[in-house]
């Protein structure tokens, strides 16, 4: 068995699994998915599969634009259910860490630096600083980014301390929003979940002129001490990623007010939730439909074969 | 006799005069048609004006007004003189096009592709990024023979120095070529020897080559099982409905270039591939030319809430195995904040100086570029960046105070949302001015130049949509907003090579026999076209027979026993209210009734099948409930709010006037004359109406006769008030009977008899079966002493009766003749017969349960017994009739699941067939 170039981080084995209930009989369903974890720094995946029932006939894999995973389905079998179950298994690689973030530039040079953008990371980091479908820019987001990005402040200080904002700011709530509420009603409403939380910390960050990406993935939680870890009573999170000139991409928590460490599973990341969401589908047939997704994340001894 | 046509001309001052030069003296390549027209007797230019206007209107040729819920086309306004252009003039323009086409083809690639053009500074990179129309699953998508941009159109404008600049460019789905196509073909009509004469090129070869090179990179999207070198690939024309602007124009095209014109339902992407739903199974498409627009192509990667798209339509074309016509995203390009850019990237990518410059335009998303724009904002129109972002130009110069400061504030708060550009003074051509006198006066006109790709670079339309600026505001021509148009003519150095003139050559070698490529959506509106002239002209003989008895009526005394089987009829068909509402009590004050009674507006549904079945259900296949109907109960009221006195001042002159004729004949009356004209009871307007929806899905199917026979019918006839008079009742049911007529000769002589027809002719069949069987089992129901007239009548049979028994029509001899008579094409028998052979060459097998039904029941009634059954009151024929009408509506819902109601499987390919 070869080692890891890098001292091996965590391994964690999560199943996704997306269960639709139709009301009437689907004759013909194409899906488009964006399910599978991505390899990068931190992240390397040693197993994955997807189960498509009933099964699906094309299985094209392929990449999107920002270098995501994808996988496209087409299910010509009639049906009144359908489950599609992604299982991974993934390992982590030490990220920053709070020391190491320290001193980063002021967030004003990395902004004007990349009003002529040089360098392929430059180029790339472009990417993500415009609008988005999801993301709209804002001078109501500028002014409560101004808040912690104060003139002068090191930019990943500025962004831990804005995460701990939100937090304080927001109340979790899973009623209050959807997936289509824009970004000024989140600011006004003062709640909402990690996918708006993520999108608003995105859109601050944008509207003062600086890149920042959506990531989804999935984040470990724990259980009450003493209480066994629940199957499928994970969920899919999402949060956000910065870019520094110095130390590349690194990604925070709004939800949970941190610095992502090692308890974050990286599926993919685009401008917004729109780039990557899970499963996007078109259905023949059908009528309503009821959605239910399990999730769960359960770290696996890094002795246990894989 | 020579007139001074230039008596009122003068061209606005700092405006370029097309016409005209420095001296007033019309242009050399002007000096011909000025000429011809000087030397014309006067007169000959007011009947070519209002020949072009007669063409334009029969041949329907038109444009929906997008904002407008009811889908309102205005009649395409084409000018009966053409803008000339000189042979140096144009040459340039097409240098210039050819090398922006280029340019622009290869900035498409480059941002879908290594972005070399954001790394050299070339392009901001946030203009991309944050552009609208900038399609991220598309990137890195290839192209055979790197060609992503197909068609281009670019909009032109002369400034007064006489140099052409460039306004817009058109990169997405190009509009208008089909429109210069047809403009051609009519001015083409108008001037017939000035044409040859001045030598003006001919634009079918541009089509052609179009149509070629498509063909060509079709055959290289070789996914799935490759095409025989002799095969043709399959092209369609994606539209995006008959409710878009420019569907006239997009069935035109398909119709002229021999595409299927397909809706984005009619496709499907299977494994990767995408295949055409016809009636013989899916059919693989290698190319879509679309006019949908980039976004809206795909719900699954692209817009998800886009009904128009093909789902899995991007993945198809990025693997390669389908060209999309132009390229999904290459909408980014229409963007004018590309403009102030072109120069720079036009030298890096192409080594060469931009030929034609574009008119001055700053993208707002840079600092300095906002600074300078709010600076001279009066001088400057501000358009949006991104045509995704639907604003309309505004003008700085009609800004004040508020308004002023509101856009600025605006420009500040998203600048890269806004481009600004400087105004430039059309130039003016002249129009023809009815006077009197009669002369030429000028107008402000665009050009918009058409440009397509072929394996050896691009080519050029000779020629192109002229826009006139007809509105008040001269400063902009939109085709939405109203305006003009003119053919625009380029003059060659030779004659023209006549023989290819408009006329396309088949891009295959193999022949083909049969519409294999029919979709089911086309077969479903064809056989219901066949259905809904039928019905149209059934009601228009019913209500022919009601009103003459209406007539000629001398009150209830009087009247035979047929009076009651007719009015029976007439409210089976909801044209008149039923006995209960007939004998009602007075009306109430009509004011309440109108106030209350509004019934809901009948608004077009943008999906063709679905808006097709509801108003398909208007009468054959209905039953009595509906005569409860919203709508009817609607005519009713309407009826019941005009009381007792003559329902309509009458033109013409009345019989010895009643005494007193009661309230129920007035009321029938009214509501006859009513169903004739009203489209919004059910009646004959209604139904023609139907008959149109439902053409207007076949337009690339019908012929340009068959549609002027259309347009003809729909004219809205003259009456001199609301109701018309008995008379012009009657004009308008005899025109009607004619038009359709000559529709149904178009069906029977015109057409091919390939399956579209045979849907065609069963749907006709099968209503006529209907109606016959309805019409008789009333006509059983009389006494026996009742007239039989009306029924020759409704059958149009009374000149054959008349032959054979020169007598009054008998029981025996009128049922022998209505129902077993097999040469009788309005016959019982005739029909089931039709029925039957119909179901066969559609491919309908045998043991099929419908057809078995017919089958049998055309046995019974060729066994029925002359003597004992072709009876009044004929117990068992009347039975038999009852079986029949539920056995045909039974039969077209197994037709409608069978054929339409799309099932899935590959249909089998053509075996090679060449030439011989």
């Amino acid at each position: 068995m070869s080692m890891p170039e890098q001292p091996a981080g965590p391994r964690y084995w999560v199943q996704h699994a997306t269960h639709y209930t139709y009301q009437q009989l689907v004759s013909l369903s194409q899906q488009y998915l964006h399910v599978s974890p991505r390899d990068f720094d931190y992240q390397r995946t040693e197993a994955h599969r997807i189960i498509i029932d009933p099964p699906a006939e094309d299985g094209g894999i392929g990449a999107d634009f920002f270098g995501n995973c994808t996988r496209y389905a087409t299910i010509t079998t009639p049906h009144q259910k359908l489950l599609v179950q992604a299982e991974s298994t993934v390992v982590l690689s030490p990220r920053l860490t709070l020391a190491q973030i320290a001193g980063s530039a002021p967030w004003e040079r990395v902004r004007d630096a990349l009003v002529t953008p040089h360098g392929a990371a430059a180029l790339d980091a472009i990417r993500y600083m415009s609008s988005s479908p999801h993301v709209r820019c804002s001078a109501e987001l500028a002014a409560y980014a101004r808040l912690d990005f104060g003139p002068g402040r090191p930019l990943l200080d500025a962004a831990l301390a804005f995460t701990q904002r939100i937090f304080d700011d927001f109340e979790y709530d899973g009623s209050a929003t959807d997936i289509s509420t824009p970004l000024d009603e989140v600011l006004r409403l003062k709640r909402g979940v990690c996918q708006d939380f993520a999108q608003l910390m995105i859109g601050c960050m944008r509207s003062i002129g600086l890149p920042a990406r959506y990531v989804s993935g999935y984040v470990l939680t724990h259980p009450p001490p003493g209480q066994p870890r629940m199957i499928g009573a994970d969920a899919s999170h999402a949060w956000v990623s910065v870019y520094c000139p110095q130390r590349g991409w690194v990604d925070f928590d709004p939800t949970n007010r941190s610095l992502v460490q090692s308890e974050h599973i990286t599926l993919g990341w685009g401008r917004d939730f729109s780039d990557v969401t899970p499963l996007r589908g078109v259905v023949l047939g059908g009528g309503d439909h009821d959605l239910v997704v399990n999730v769960t994340v359960t770290p696996l001894d890094a002795a246990t074969p894989a | 006799m020579s007139v001074n046509l230039l008596h009122r001309y003068r061209a606005a001052p700092g405006t370029f005069d097309e016409l005209l030069d420095a001296k007033g003296q019309p242009r050399a390549h002007w000096k011909r048609l000025h000429q011809l027209l000087a030397a014309e007797r006067t007169g000959t230019m007011r009947e070519r004006k209002e020949s072009v206007q007669r063409e334009v209107r029969e041949n329907g040729i038109a444009y929906n007004v997008y904002a407008d819920a009811k889908g309102v086309q205005r009649p395409w306004d084409l000018n009966a003189l053409p803008l000339i252009l000189a042979q140096d003039d144009w040459a340039n323009i097409e240098a210039a096009v050819i090398q922006r086409a280029s340019l622009f083809n290869k900035v498409l690639l480059d941002v879908y592709g290594p972005q070399n053009l954001l790394r050299d500074g070339l392009l901001p990179p946030a203009l991309i990024h944050g552009h609208a129309g900038f399609l991220r699953p598309c990137a890195g998508m290839r192209h055979p023979g790197n060609v992503a941009l197909h068609f281009y159109a670019v909009d032109l404008a002369r400034a007064a120095d006489g140099r052409w600049w460039v306004v817009a460019d058109r990169t997405q789905a190009p509009s208008g070529a089909g429109y210069a196509l047809e403009n051609r073909a009519i001015i083409g009509r108008a001037f017939p020897d000035l044409l040859r004469e001045m030598k003006v090129r001919p634009l079918g070869e541009f089509f052609q080559t179009m149509r070629d090179s498509l063909a060509q990179w079709g055959h290289q999207c070789n996914g799935g099982e490759p095409l025989r070198e002799s095969e043709a690939p399959l092209i369609v024309l994606l539209t995006p409905g008959r409710y878009n602007e420019t569907y006239y124009e997009q069935a035109y095209l398909a119709r002229y270039l021999g595409l299927p014109l397909v809706e984005g339902g009619d496709l499907t992407v299977r494994s990767g591939l995408v295949w055409l739903k016809t009636l013989s199974g899916l059919r693989r498409v290698h190319v879509i030319m679309r006019r949908v627009d980039d976004d809206f192509c795909d719900p699954l990667e692209l817009r998800t809430d886009s009904a128009l798209g093909v789902a899995g339509l991007t993945e198809a074309a990025r693997r390669g195995n389908v060209l999309v016509a132009n390229s999904l995203g290459s909408n980014l390009l229409e963007s004018g904040a590309l403009l102030g850019f072109l120069p720079g990237i036009c030298e890096n990518l192409l080594g060469e100086k931009l030929k034609m410059p574009s008119v001055a335009t700053w993208w707002c998303g840079q600092p300095d570029a906002l600074k300078k724009v709010i600076e001279k904002l009066d001088h400057l129109v501000i358009k949006p960046s991104f045509p995704q972002l639907r604003q309309f130009p505004v003008f700085g110069q009609d800004l004040e105070g508020k308004e002023r400061e509101s856009l600025i504030a605006a420009m500040r708060a998203t600048p890269h949302h806004y481009v600004a550009q400087e105004m430039v003074r059309l130039s003016q051509a002249p129009v023809w001015h009815a006077g009197p006198p009669e002369g030429l006066s000028a107008r402000s006109i665009g050009l918009r130049v058409f440009a397509c790709a072929t394996p050896d670079g691009y080519v050029v339309m000779p020629g192109g949509l002229t826009r006139v600026a007809t509105g008040p505001d001269a400063r902009i021509i939109t085709m939405q907003q109203g305006g003009g148009s003119k053919d625009t003519w380029v003059r060659a150095s030779v004659q023209p090579v006549a023989g290819r003139r408009g006329h396309l050559q088949a891009a295959s070698t193999e022949l083909v026999r049969d519409d294999t490529n029919l979709s089911s959506r086309m077969a479903e509106n064809l056989l219901w076209f066949g259905r809904n002239a039928e019905r149209c002209d059934n009601i228009a003989r019913l209500l022919r027979v009601a009103l003459n008895s209406v007539f000629e009526d001398a009150g209830p005394s009087e009247r035979g026993p047929e009076w009651d089987s007719m009015m029976a009829l007439c409210q089976w068909f909801a044209l008149i209210p039923d006995q209960a509402e007939l004998n009602a009590a007075p009306p109430e004050p009509a004011a309440e009734v109108e106030a209350d009674e509004k019934p809901e507006p009948v608004l077009p549904s943008p999906t063709p099948s679905q808006s097709q079945l509801q108003s398909q259900s208007g009468a054959g296949t209905q039953t009595q409930s509906q005569t409860q109907s919203p709508i009817a109960s609607q005519a009713v009221a309407a009826i019941a709010a005009a009381p007792a006195p003559a329902p309509a001042p009458s033109s013409a002159p009345e019989p010895a006037p009643e005494p007193v004729r009661p309230i129920t004949d007035v009321r029938i009356e009214a509501a006859l004359l009513n169903a004739v004209i009203s489209p919004d009871v059910p009646g004959l307007a209604m139904q023609k109406q139907n008959l149109y929806n439902t053409a207007s899905h076949l337009r690339e199917r019908l012929s340009i006769d068959n549609w002027r026979a259309l347009n003809r019918l729909m004219q809205r006839p003259a009456c001199a008030s609301a109701l018309p008079s008995p008379a012009e009742a009657m004009t308008i049911l005899d025109d009607t009977a004619t038009a359709l007529m000559t529709l149904a000769g178009f069906a029977l002589d015109g057409m091919n008899r390939d399956r579209g027809w045979r849907f065609l002719s069963l749907g006709r069949r099968l209503e006529r079966l209907q109606f016959q069987s309805l019409m008789l089992q009333e006509a059983l129901s009389m006494d026996e002493e009742g007239s039989l007239d009306w029924m020759l009548e409704l059958s149009d049979s009374i000149v054959t009766y008349r032959a054979r028994y020169r007598a009054q029509p008998e029981w025996l001899q009128v049922l022998d003749l209505l129902v077993q008579d097999e040469t009788n094409p309005r016959s019982v028998r005739f029909q089931l017969e039709g029925v039957l052979q119909g179901l066969d060459r559609i491919g309908v097998v045998d043991n099929h349960d419908g057809a078995d039904t017919m089958r049998a029941l055309t046995d019974e009634l060729l066994a029925l017994d002359p003597a004992t059954h072709l009876v009044a009151h004929g117990a068992v024929l009347r039975s038999l009739l009852a079986r029949i009408d539920a056995a045909s509506k039974d039969l077209a819902d197994r037709i409608s699941l069978q054929f339409f109601s799309y099932t899935g499987k590959p249909a089998e390919r053509r075996k090679a067939q060449r030439k011989s």
